[in-house]
């Protein structure tokens, strides 16, 4: 506090410099941080990227060939959730932050943050025991009734334990996540901006597609993208409630379901050895690529429309 | 947003008599609305009921929103007009966006409470697992693991996290923010199990094979908190007006002191919630936790010596490796469940409590 | 006023500080004295098989309340892991659904143990594999191996199929799909499993045993747990989990030589009474090599075998008494009956005991 009473000069105070460089030091620890981490799964994916069945006991003919599924797996599932729980999550922020009275937003924000602390084995006990049997019957009316459609051909699974009980499990788990930063964001919107809407007559809906999503469209990039990556990455309730078989299909009710490389991992890591491992990590890589050209994408669409958004 | 532009009551039915309360409905109707739409929706799933089977109140319900939804939005375009009814038809959705979310988490919470109430008793929180199969004990040791690891990750993220939000916001120009901001959305990426074969990696070079100790699950846990806290750190700090900074170094404050003193307490809310959100997020982890520190059945304050185990890791093995009886590890499981939420109920609303006693006051 | 930046670490520590300052009841270490006249103490860590581990808390509880200054950490980290373990020294023990083989032993390197010494290998652990199915109206089944193969290889489709009738005369079968339901993960269970129908049902089941289910088809499930979930919450649902966690689902009896036999712990331990062991061993190693065409009256043939492994001499002679005495633990009847009780395992035959003393007492 001494060093406001400081004469104004154009030169650095001490104050300043120390705050910088702990700011630049702390990101150099993230490269530093990040650096450490790849070394370490390149390191540890380069025998298996080379590796085929005789290495290997859990490869068919070679690395590529057992990841594809996977990838296509991790990668059907997440969008699926995301896909549910986008527009649910933006519908509770803007409930939360522009229609449900004052006092009783602040507590149901509140319920909507505790569920981001669920652990994940949660959620998949809730998937088996309670989620699956309860859409098991939904499932089996769909088949029946739209079976003609091909994201609903048959025959229905008869525990309820599909990609889609998996994707909507994984939908939960997200949406407080989503819900939480998009409305931050949306509480943010510059009063002024939303009076101007409404005293040009807008009706509430106007006003916050003129003045909210426009002002809140990075924050929402952001918190899809911070979504998807746990998506992505979610490894336990996807292993307890998905039927893994392994195959490669966009069928949503089956007992035959792509696994996901994340609960692949927590599958088979615990009886693997040898070279095995090695696999198991480099699809572990693969993962962590698949999430980053994730990340990249939304960070060029945000950064695309950022002069448009209204935030400084 | 208590503004509203909307004139008082009309004090008459007759919709044409003033022209500035024209065409609107009375503030009543939505309810009266969906009360109508319930009525019907009843009736016609009690007449599916006494054809045959059971009363289908899931069904009834769903038939009862969608009915809604087409009635509000019908007669209000009628009343209204097109604008005033587009308003309502989202208005409708959002609320119903709300009801259909709360179905999932209102299940999944009497879920936890209910199985978790059976064992959340005295000897839950005093006793370990050490010495004890079947029925009885505790997770004195998990309940302490958690904090103990959680804890450590926080206070080596938080400082790491908010600083790099800082520079990337307030400092970062040119090359090494763009690589900075390059590298956070790669550490998003991670896949929380990778993190935790890296901090078991990472120890066992230093400590030798098979290491697994409290501060390996904590650096585990740090890797996956970081880019959480800097990608909404760095989300908040972006919100504070730049007017905001320009009037601070107007009058002459220095530039760290105008972090310290506006720009931090400006987005205090926000990033606290983004800390918060951060802590829940790791709290939960099981998969890197069971690699990087084991677990063990026994009490163990040590972070660097010796496996510790942590709730979720606690609440995965009781329901992996059940035993006889399995009721009472179900039991068990779903009671360190419960007290996991309970703790980060409690982290929360005292995080909250700090931010509304720094924030600044606003007028909303 | 760093203080808001650091508060919620602060509140974190503050919570920590309390729990910690809290104590397990139930450890109080070796604070009576007057309880056991063992003088052994010191910390051993095993790890390896999940199937083990519900038998291996058991044994540890009964063998740490004999001798409190023990403490014994059993990671069920997996078999391979858990032999990998082993091998890199990481831990005193091992458990292994499977013995190590051949090439394994050739190439040596036991880390723990003296340079060129073998190892020794107990099958203490028999854990009967029950097919289980939930079927209404109907509690037991007699299916031969073919039977059984059929319906997990997909040939089989609907509870009435005549395969099924031909030797269940009586039973009213219900015109209704088979769900199959298979482990997910890689497991012991699994390659018993489809070891069994290799063997039993070569005609039918041309796939090589294998802990991961070798084909798309049927459902999956993870973990014992998890499949017991699977074919409880379905309708029409098969599948093989540990006996132990059959409960109230419907079980197979297992046709043998013309017979039907049922699982119970005296057929389970007569398969391995049946069975030779692997020639070309050293004399502690007694893996067995499992008969499971075996014909005798009274056995039922899908087991599932584990194995505690140790070090036949010891390079730091540390811990050597405390390996001893803990395995003689696990194999005196008392020990066998402790894991029969949490775990639902096959007490060995006193003539396996027989051998097995004579092991334990050669590790040096």
């Amino acid at each position: 506090m001494t060093t406001a009473a400081a004469p104004i000069r154009a030169k650095q105070r001490p104050g300043d410099r120390v705050f910088s460089k702990s700011a630049v030091f702390a990101g150099s620890m993230i490269l530093v941080t990040l650096a450490a981490v790849a070394t370490f799964l390149i390191v540890q994916s380069i025998p298996a990227l080379f590796a085929d069945s005789e290495d290997a006991s859990i490869l068919d003919t070679n690395f590529w060939a057992y990841v594809g599924p996977l990838v296509f797996g991790t990668i059907w599932a997440a969008a699926l959730a995301l896909l549910i729980a986008l527009p649910i999550s933006i519908g509770i922020a803007l409930f939360i932050s522009h229609y449900a009275p004052r006092r009783l937003a602040s507590a149901l924000g509140y319920i909507v943050d505790l569920l981001a602390a669920v652990p994940s084995v949660v959620f998949g006990l809730w998937g088996i025991g309670v989620l699956a049997p309860a859409v098991q019957p939904v499932y089996s009316w769909l088949v029946d009734n739209l079976g003609w459609f091909p994201l609903f051909a048959g025959p229905v699974s008869g525990t309820g334990r599909t990609i889609l009980t998996a994707a909507l499990v994984l939908a939960v788990m997200i949406i407080p996540i989503i819900t939480a930063i998009s409305r931050e964001v949306f509480l943010q919107t510059p009063v002024l901006h939303e009076e101007a809407a409404l005293a040009l007559g807008a009706t509430r809906w106007e006003m916050i597609r003129t003045a909210v999503l426009p002002f809140g469209r990075p924050g929402i990039i952001s918190a899809a993208v911070l979504g998807l990556g746990r998506a992505l990455g979610e490894t336990m309730a996807v292993a307890m409630v998905l039927s893994a078989t392994g195959a490669v299909t966009f069928q949503l009710l089956t007992s035959v379901n792509p696994s996901t490389i994340a609960a692949n991992i927590a599958l088979s890591f615990p009886e693997a050895y040898g070279i095995n491992v090695n696999v198991l990590i480099a699809t572990g890589l693969i993962l962590f690529i698949v999430t980053f050209a994730v990340n990249a994408i939304a960070r060029w669409i945000v950064a695309r429309r950022a002069e448009f958004s209204g935030a400084n | 947003m208590t503004t509203t532009i909307t004139p008082p009551e009309p004090k008459t039915s007759s919709p044409i008599s003033n022209s500035l309360t024209a065409g609107k409905l009375p503030n009543q109707a939505p309810w009266m609305v969906l009360g109508a739409s319930l009525l019907v929706s009843a009736a016609l799933f009690g007449m599916l009921a006494l054809t045959g089977g059971e009363f289908d109140w899931a069904g009834m319900f769903v038939v009862a929103a969608l009915v809604y939804v087409v009635t509000i939005t019908t007669v209000s375009r009628v009343v209204e007009g097109p604008r005033k009814a587009m308003d309502r038809f989202v208005t409708a959705l959002v609320t119903g966006a709300f009801i259909v979310a709360m179905i999932p988490l209102v299940s999944l919470t009497i879920t936890v409470v209910t199985f978790g109430l059976n064992r959340f008793d005295v000897e839950f929180f005093t006793y370990s697992m050490r010495n004890i199969t079947g029925e009885g004990g505790g997770a004195v040791h998990a309940i302490v693991g958690t904090l103990l690891m959680t804890g450590t990750a926080a206070l080596i993220s938080i400082p790491i996290g908010l600083m790099t939000s800082i520079y990337l916001v307030e400092y970062g120009r040119g090359r090494l923010a763009r690589g900075i901001t390059f590298l956070v959305d790669v550490m998003t990426g991670i896949p929380s199990i990778v993190a935790g074969l890296f901090a078991y990696a990472l120890f066992a070079i230093f400590w030798g094979p098979g290491t697994r100790t409290g501060i390996a699950g904590a650096v585990a846990l740090a890797v996956l908190m970081i880019p959480v806290v800097v990608r909404s750190s760095e989300e908040m700090l972006r919100l504070v007006p730049v007017e905001l900074r320009e009037a601070a170094y107007a009058l002459g404050v220095p530039k760290w002191l105008t972090i310290v003193k506006v720009v931090l307490p400006t987005s205090i809310a926000g990033i606290t919630t983004g800390i918060m959100l951060s802590i829940a997020r790791v709290i939960g982890e099981t998969a890197p936790l069971l690699i990087a520190a084991g677990f063990t059945n026994s009490l163990n304050y040590d972070m660097t010596e010796g496996r510790m185990s942590s709730l979720p890791v606690f609440v995965y093995t009781q329901y992996a490796n059940q035993g006889n009886p399995p009721e009472a590890y179900l039991d068990r499981a779903w009671a360190a469940a419960l007290t996991l939420i309970l703790i980060v109920m409690a982290l929360n609303l005292i995080a909250r409590l700090v931010a509304r006693f720094f924030a600044p006051k606003y007028g909303r | 006023m760093n203080l808001k930046r650091f508060g919620a670490p602060a509140v974190i520590a503050m919570t920590a500080a309390l729990a910690l300052s809290s104590c397990a009841a139930n450890e109080g270490g070796s604070g009576d004295p007057a309880a056991s006249e063992s003088t052994l103490s010191g910390t051993l860590v095993g790890a390896g098989a999940s199937s083990q581990d519900s038998a291996q808390q058991a044994w540890i509880a009964g063998f740490q309340t004999a001798n409190p200054d023990v403490t014994i950490n059993y990671d069920p980290t997996g078999s391979g892991a858990g032999r990998d373990t082993f091998l890199s020294g990481a831990s005193d023990y091992a458990g292994s659904d499977r013995a190590f083989n051949d090439e394994e032993i050739a190439a040596g390197g036991f880390a723990k143990c003296a340079p060129d010494t073998s190892i020794v290998e107990l099958p203490l652990y028999i854990s009967p594999i029950a097919v289980i199915f939930n079927l209404e109206g109907v509690d037991s089944l007699n299916l031969d191996a073919a039977t059984i193969a059929g319906i997990f290889a997909g040939d089989i489709t609907n509870w009435n199929d005549e395969a099924i009738a031909a030797t269940n005369e009586g039973v009213e079968l219900p015109d209704q799909a088979i769900t199959p339901v298979h482990r997910s993960d890689d497991s012991g269970t699994t390659e018993n499993f489809t070891e069994y129908l290799g063997a039993a049902a070569p005609d039918v089941w041309t796939y090589e045993a294998d802990g991961v289910w070798p084909f798309e088809g049927g459902e999956g499930a993870q973990g014992t747990s998890g499949v017991v979930d699977a074919v409880t919450n379905g309708t029409g649902t098969i599948g093989y989990a540990d006996a132990s966690r059959a409960g109230d689902l419907g079980t197979v009896a297992v046709g043998v030589g013309g017979e039907f036999v049922e699982y119970s712990p005296e057929a389970a331990a007569a398969i391995v009474d049946a069975s030779p062991f692997v020639e070309g061993r050293a004399d502690g190693d007694l893996a067995i090599e499992l008969d499971r065409t075996s014909e005798e009256a009274g056995v039922y043939p899908i087991v599932l075998v584990s194995y505690l492994i140790a070090c036949q001499e010891y390079a730091e002679p540390e811990n050597v008494e405390l390996v001893k005495a803990y395995l003689s633990y696990i194999a005196s009847p008392e020990g066998q009956d402790v894991a029969a009780e949490a775990a639902g395992s096959a007490p060995i035959s006193d003539s396996l005991r027989e051998k097995v003393t004579t092991a334990i007492d050669s590790i040096q």
